[in-house]
């Protein structure tokens, strides 16, 4: 149960703005979740044989500065890597498989956040607020972002069940709503190897598309067989490495509202969120319908 | 004319102001700035006032309305005169989910689109709606009138009691227990009636009717699969 | 010579299945010949652990009781004073639970009020709004918010003490309403805005929102329309209360109602009312659990439901850290529902007294659950209003006088240190050690 945000710039000339623009949009859906924050900015691309992880530790204090060492020694390879708050973000010329054993081995605390050529994904718990003063939000450049505020339902107020979640490579979801058949679809993928850190529901539809995908669906065939595999309540927001999409389950009942001009896309929960928007007055602004897909997504860099 | 500007003033106070009305009138006009869609504007209100909400509402904007006509110009959230007893509303733009549910009378008009459940468990208000509806709109209607000048969206209707719906574009599916029904001349008149008091310019003979079947009054073996 | 047929023989005895027992072979029986579920008044019959299982430790040399009447012990509650700026105070911890007119007669509705007044605690609406008669005999009155809206109107809003936001009840967590056709009469229908006699069917989930970001803006719009006086309950069928209480009270709301699966219903399918949701004795602990963790047990208060019989069950749930209980039921029996005088009538109808639960189809012989006229004037409202005076006065002297043997000059001072459980059941359930050891199952490995 949650507000969620999205905003993606159509004008390449706002990237330089995106974290600012973004950042009332998040802290508008605080009502909606106090508990947690996070978002997933994309931007600052790395090139093709490149990967770039975000990194959040689960201990207090992480020597990210010792481990880096560590993992340029085992990788043989140069890493560029900054720390954000209690996150760091690593880029390394490197396959993704080969990076991630690496620091399974070394820093098995760590958690990765996300992993692609553009994604970061940064969240805690919080106020909105918080959140993004913590990670300086509204200095963040980038193409595209979509956010979460969470009043948690079920499973516990952590860092790990903050969204969004991770999808796969640049991919992500966030989520507002109440799955009601998480429980067995987790231990089915489970046993398809997926990876569960929460008892989270959303994580299920997070780990659900990351199957979808890796079984080599398409985003949008992934989509459309969720709506039959998922039951329950929700609204969708997914960044990808290009953009994002929005879907509702064929009930609707949780809200969004979607507003274009010719700068940008942006979804929210509520309008409030998007009304700190430059040129909202005129923007086009709409529901999406039930169990329809909406993705906004450039040509591919 | 009393304005009341929400980047200063607070939800609280203006409805606080509103209500403050009913003992004791000192404005029939009454506008509201920067709404910037928040939610619970002008809820409540019992006085015979008008009021101008300038930009878009959030949720529940004129909820339980009495008496009072109040205009949008923008679009408003969830429940959008929700539970109205009387009075009039007006929204300039489009209308998110259950707009005018489960509201007993008075008129609201919504310029653009209404999106799902669009008058459920309606109780005698009428529903004028310039563009289109979404999906399970007047579920469980039970009395007034819902009028919409585009398309309906699925299932239209559903577990309908006596509400009664006019739709002049196409009807996605409708609901269990929903039929379309006969245009008779007092169709037709209290339909352009209506038409005419929420200011669309459309020909009532346009229009289609829907109502109930009455076939769910009363429970059957036969009607299981719909309960 | 032996004939093994013509000795004396043992008496055969008949083996009742235990799985296909009568009931069952009697449902199966009548669901092959009518099609549909079946529908009944009343809560679960079936045996479950209950507050039956617990006892109090009463005081002795290491702990002293109470003189019974120059000691006092006290019983009054506060109830809504997180946001409310006209918080209900009531002189006993006892409250008549919602129960609609329609399903109800007019006459039981005023006797509600009436006795409910003469005990100094509230009473409350149903689902169907409220009637002049029982407003004008109610000192307290909760109006409740429900997913039909039926009668729903902001002068009665204004006009009620409290606002009781229903999202289940105890008998059918997740379920809807249900009202069959001999009961929508003129006036019942009139006040719903029905065609009168349809099997009226409510709906499970609030017409304008859904989940508890959006239950954050409705309470805030209610409210908004009543400028903050009233207190907003929210009422909770049991099944993952420990979950619901606490989002109850992170959407904003003054007071948590939680109602166990032994709470009432007028008509509900026989199947729901057995099956859904879980008994009040695993849920109270689960709740206050709930509000302990966000620092709100006692500031945010509960009042529990579902199976309240007499002043031990009274005592038994403050001590697991309600504020307060409400009775529906029993206040009905206290009424006159099931009496033994109308065991003959009972009978014509298929029932017998002490066993009557066809609350749905308006025939009750006691003018209770009925709109028939004739029936109804059979209740005489201000001699039933009297009878549950009466009633919840027992209950309170019952709760007072064990509340005193623990040494308590306040029921709301007993506490889950003062109870034992007699099974292994109850001991998990409610979180109490079994009687004469130290073991709370479930607790501790």
């Amino acid at each position: 149960m949650c507000g969620i945000v999205g905003l993606y710039l159509k004008n390449p000339a706002l990237e330089s703005q995106l974290g600012k623009l973004f950042e009332p949009m998040l802290e508008a859906m605080t009502d909606r979740g106090p508990d947690s924050a996070g978002f997933a900015i994309y931007g600052d691309e790395v090139a093709d044989g490149w990967i770039k992880l975000t990194l959040q530790s689960t201990t207090e204090s992480s020597d990210w500065k010792a481990l880096m060492g560590e993992l340029e020694g085992r990788l043989a390879t140069s890493l560029n890597w900054f720390q954000n708050a209690s996150a760091a973000v690593l880029k390394a010329k490197a396959e993704e498989a080969v990076v991630r054993a690496a620091l399974a081995e070394l820093a098995p605390g760590v958690r990765i956040m996300s992993a692609g050529q553009s994604i970061e994904i940064l969240k805690g718990m919080g106020l909105p607020k918080e959140i993004s003063e913590r990670f300086g939000l509204a200095n963040m450049k980038g193409s595209h972002i979509i956010g979460h505020t969470r009043m948690a339902t079920e499973s516990a107020v952590t860092m790990e069940g903050s969204h969004p979640f991770s999808t796969g490579a640049d991919l992500c979801l966030v989520h507002n709503g109440s799955l009601s058949n998480h429980f067995r679809l987790r231990q089915e993928l489970r046993r398809e190897g997926i990876n569960f850190e929460t008892e989270n529901d959303t994580e299920v539809a997070a780990g659900y598309l990351a199957w979808r995908l890796q079984q080599g669906d398409s985003l949008k065939t992934a989509l459309d067989s969720s709506l039959e595999a998922l039951d329950g309540f929700f609204t969708f927001a997914i960044g990808t490495r290009n953009g994002f999409a929005v879907i509702r389950d064929p009930i609707a009942c949780k809200p969004a509202i979607l507003a274009e001009t010719d700068d940008y896309v942006a979804m929210a929960s509520e309008y409030q969120a998007l009304s700190s928007l430059p040129g909202i007055e005129k923007a086009k602004v709409w529901e999406p319908v039930p169990a329809t897909m909406y993705i906004w997504e450039r040509e591919s860099a | 004319m009393k304005t009341i500007d929400l980047s200063v003033a607070t939800v609280r106070d203006l409805n606080q102001a509103l209500h403050d009305q009913v003992n004791n009138v000192q404005d029939r006009e009454w506008v509201v700035t920067h709404a910037n869609g928040a939610h619970n504007l002008a809820v409540g209100v019992n006085e015979a006032v008008s009021i101008d909400i300038q930009g878009h509402a959030g949720y529940y904007c004129a909820g339980m309305n009495q008496k009072a006509s109040i205009t949008v110009h923008g679009n408003v959230g969830v429940g959008c005169a929700e539970n109205m007893m009387s009075g009039y509303v007006r929204v300039k733009g489009s209308a998110s989910q259950a707009a005018g549910a489960t509201a007993h009378g008075g008129l609201l008009v919504i310029e653009g689109d209404a999106g799902a459940r669009c008058g459920i468990s309606m109780k005698g208000i009428d529903i004028v709606v310039g563009g289109s509806i979404g999906h399970m709109s007047c579920f469980m209607g039970q009395a007034g009138r819902l009028v919409v000048c585009g398309d309906a969206g699925d299932a239209l209707g559903d577990s309908l009691y006596e509400t009664k719906i006019f739709v002049k574009g196409s009807v996605e599916s409708l609901g269990s227990d929903c039929i379309e029904k006969e245009m008779r001349p007092e169709h037709i008149e209290e339909l352009q009636e209506l038409l005419n008091r929420a200011g669309f310019n459309e020909k009532a003979t346009d229009f289609k009717r829907y109502g109930s079947a009455r076939q769910l009054y009363n429970f059957k073996v036969d009607n299981a699969s719909a309960y | 010579m032996s004939d093994v047929s013509n000795s004396k023989a043992v008496p055969p005895v008949l083996r009742e299945s235990a799985t296909f027992d009568r009931l069952s072979i009697q449902e199966i029986q009548r669901a092959a010949e009518t099609g549909i579920y079946d529908i009944r008044g009343g809560g679960t019959k079936r045996k479950l652990p209950h507050f039956d299982d617990l006892l109090l430790l009463g005081a002795s040399v290491s702990r002293y009781p109470l003189e019974g009447y120059r000691e006092k012990c006290g019983t009054d509650v506060i109830l809504g004073n997180r946001f409310a700026k006209k918080p209900l105070h009531l002189k006993i911890p006892v409250t008549v639970a919602g129960m609609s007119f329609g399903a109800l007669s007019a006459n039981a509705k005023e006797a509600l009020g009436r006795g409910a007044t003469i005990a100094g605690t509230s009473t409350t609406t149903g689902d169907g709004g409220m009637t002049p008669e029982e407003r004008g005999q109610s000192q307290h009155l909760v109006y409740q918010y429900l997913p039909s809206r039926y009668g729903m109107n902001p002068d009665d809003l204004r006009k009620a003490d409290a606002i009781e936001i229903v999202l289940g009840q105890g008998a059918k967590p997740g379920g809807g309403g249900m009202l069959l056709g001999m009961k929508v009469t003129e006036r019942v229908a009139g006040m719903r805005t029905l065609p009168i006699g349809v099997d009226q069917r409510s709906a499970c989930r609030h017409p304008d929102w859904t989940g508890p970001d959006d239950l954050a803006i409705k309470i805030a719009e209610i409210r908004e329309i009543t400028d903050w006086e009233k207190p907003i309950y929210v009422k909770i069928g049991a099944s993952r209360p420990y979950y619901d209480v606490k989002l109850a009270v992170k959407a904003g709301a003054d007071v948590i109602v939680l109602d166990g699966m032994q709470g009432g219903t007028a008509a509900t399918q026989e199947v729901f009312i057995e099956h859904v949701g879980i008994p009040i004795l695993p849920a109270i602990p689960q709740a206050v659990q709930a509000l302990q963790e966000m620092g709100m047990h006692r500031k945010v208060q509960l009042i529990v439901s579902g199976g309240i019989r007499n002043g031990a069950d009274v005592a038994k749930a403050m001590a697991l850290g309600a504020d307060a209980v409400a009775i529906g039921t029993a206040a009905l029996i206290a009424l006159g529902d099931n009496h033994p005088r109308l065991d003959e009538e009972l009978k014509k109808i298929g029932s017998a007294a002490g066993f009557y639960d066809d609350w749905q189809n308006g025939r009750d012989p006691a003018g209770i659950t009925t709109q028939d006229p004739e029936l109804s004037k059979r209740l005489d409202p201000v001699e039933g209003g009297r009878r549950l005076a009466n009633y919840l006065r027992v209950l309170v002297l019952e709760a007072q006088t064990m509340a005193r043997a623990c040494g308590k000059s306040h029921l709301h001072n007993l506490d889950p240190e003062d109870l034992v459980a007699l099974t292994v059941e109850s001991a998990a359930m409610a979180r109490v050690p079994l009687a004469g050891t130290n073991w709370v199952p479930g607790q501790q490995y």
